[in-house]
């Protein structure tokens, strides 16, 4: 009873420290969002509140909270409520399987796993939530009863359930490696440098294509691509409610890099794993394991932005295109590559020889059917 | 013992605890002085015109539909991708496993791809392309240097 408990407890604390962690990094991704295009954009960038603008965040979570919010007359009072609070609540749930860290021994010899759940439906965990994600814009952009809200919400649903196609076979080929649907496994299966990047080229990139789509970050960023539609699904929005949106989207950017981190690239893993484990203990490895996880989420946050800044955003066909007949068809033929290198046993060897023969077929096919266009024109 | 899915219980207390939070306190401390211009829809400052449930491409119900279909397979999937690389079953049956179910899925993707195919054939997966206005415009670079990428796009 007494383990129990103190495991209780101990799980009670490690999710509000999950939530912290989450919300803290949210909330400072704004922050380096601006900076960051500061930087590239050759600014300062905030600077005001604090040294070097560190306080920004919290100014404008003071704003957030201070400005009046108004629901407009038209709208469906409830839904227009219900809408941020489902994408804020859908974007917190993503983290409860992501594993964080190995085994912390605490207190009597009790262990916990710095892992929300570890159960073995993990990653399908993340798929639905994810999937549930839709509702939120969905639901804010109708009950709006705005043309612009309205128009956003129905590309971002588009958007997310063409790209979600593409993600799950990419997932697929990652489960065929590791035989199991717990994120625990998979992270277990990469320790010691055994990365799943290694084996998978071609699914990270399809993968890391997607996540773009699914937070609906630039280039895909069309359902508040503020040229066309004011503000899209927020376009009504004001207060906390606005805020909820903009800040799901920063979490959905850290989740997405650490469920990257965990299927890609090792999860908590890093060098000289073993040798801290070693001589400085169990707790000390596993804690800069965590150390190790965050950073390479927060690794994908700034690529986040640098591609913001870097490319421009899609044009609507091209943005289906690009899901339907270039993502969807290349994530097949990752899973069929896949399968055929577990069965050969020369899991790196086929992956990369296939990535090769792929991109020299595009090559040829391209050039092949240019010459044929040119002939066409002239 | 407290299960797995009680932990989630408690995730999920603990995101609508933030979320009630964070709305309550912003419900108490905001000014609330509403009139009739805040409160109408906005249109970019203008009156708004009409019904705002417009009418939208048909292609997006279309896009629903094939995600249907194709999320259906790919739940279908993921049982077969667990039990693929099982090593236990390779060695019982000699390797013969890992063929029998890559053949297997072979035929259920070759059947996905049909269906992806013959969307696209029959250009459900086309999207109304702008046309692009000539103009009399000379510009000093020449037309010929964008050609490749306007035949590509």
């Amino acid at each position: 009873m007494e383990i129990i408990s103190t495991l209780f407890i101990a799980k009670a604390v490690f999710i509000v420290a999950v939530f912290a962690v989450t919300l803290g990094v949210a909330a400072y991704s704004t922050y380096f969002e601006r900076k960051v295009a500061a930087f590239m954009q050759d600014r300062v960038g905030p600077d005001r509140a604090g040294p070097f603008g560190i306080l920004q965040p919290l100014a404008d979570a003071v704003k957030m909270f201070m400005k009046e919010d108004f629901i407009p007359t038209n709208s469906n009072k409830w839904l227009f409520i219900a809408g941020p609070c489902l994408s804020m609540l859908t974007a917190l749930m993503t983290s409860a399987v992501v594993p964080f860290g190995d085994k912390l021994e605490i207190g009597g010899g009790a262990t916990i796993d710095l892992q929300g759940i570890d159960v073995n439906i993990g990653i399908l965990w993340v798929f639905g939530i994810v999937s549930l994600g839709v509702y939120g814009i969905l639901i804010g952009g109708w009950a709006s009863n705005n043309k612009y809200s309205l128009i956003g919400a129905i590309r971002a649903a588009s958007q997310n359930i063409s790209y979600e196609l593409a993600m799950g076979m990419s997932i697929i080929a990652i489960l065929m490696l590791s035989g199991s649907l717990s994120t625990k496994t998979i992270v277990e299966a990469q320790q010691n440098g055994h990365w799943n990047i290694l084996y998978q080229p071609l699914g990270f990139l399809i993968f890391l294509v997607c996540a773009f789509a699914e937070c609906n970050r630039t280039p895909f960023d069309l359902p508040e691509c503020e040229t066309e539609l004011i503000g899209g699904y927020h376009t009504e929005y004001s207060s906390m409610k606005l805020g909820f949106y903009l800040f799901a989207e920063y979490i959905n950017m850290f989740i997405s890099g650490a469920v990257m981190a965990t299927l890609y690239f090792g999860g908590y893993d890093y060098l000289g794993n073993s040798w801290v484990a070693e001589h400085w203990g169990e707790n000390v490895a596993t804690l800069i394991g965590v150390g190790a996880l965050i950073g390479k989420a927060l690794f994908f946050v700034f690529v986040f932005m640098w591609v913001r800044w870097t490319l421009p955003r899609f044009r609507y066909d091209q943005l289906m295109n690009l899901g339907w007949t270039i993502l969807i068809p290349l994530a097949m033929f990752n899973v069929v590559l896949t399968g055929f290198s577990i069965i050969s046993g020369w899991l790196m060897i086929v992956s990369w020889v296939g990535v090769a023969l792929l991109l020299v077929a595009i090559i040829v096919y391209d050039s092949v059917t240019y010459k044929k266009k040119k002939v066409a024109v002239n | 013992m407290v299960s797995d899915f009680g932990y989630i219980l408690l995730f999920i207390i603990t995101a609508v605890t933030f979320c009630a939070v964070a709305l309550g306190g912003a419900f108490m401390l905001r000014p609330n002085r509403p009139n009739i211009e805040k409160l109408s829809t906005y249109e970019s400052g203008e009156a708004p015109d009409g019904n705002a449930s417009v009418r939208f491409n048909i292609r997006f119900y279309i896009i629903a539909l094939l995600f249907v279909l194709f999320d259906v397979e790919l739940v279908f999937l993921f049982p077969w991708a667990t039990v693929f690389g099982n090593k236990i079953l390779i060695e019982e049956t000699d390797g013969v496993w890992g063929w029998f179910a890559l053949s297997e899925m072979f035929i259920f993707i070759g059947i996905l791809t049909l269906g992806l195919a013959y969307a696209w054939v029959k250009g459900y997966l086309d999207w109304a392309r702008p046309v692009v206005k000539n103009s009399n415009y000379q510009s000093k670079i020449p037309a010929s240097a964008y050609e490749k990428i306007n035949q590509k796009y």
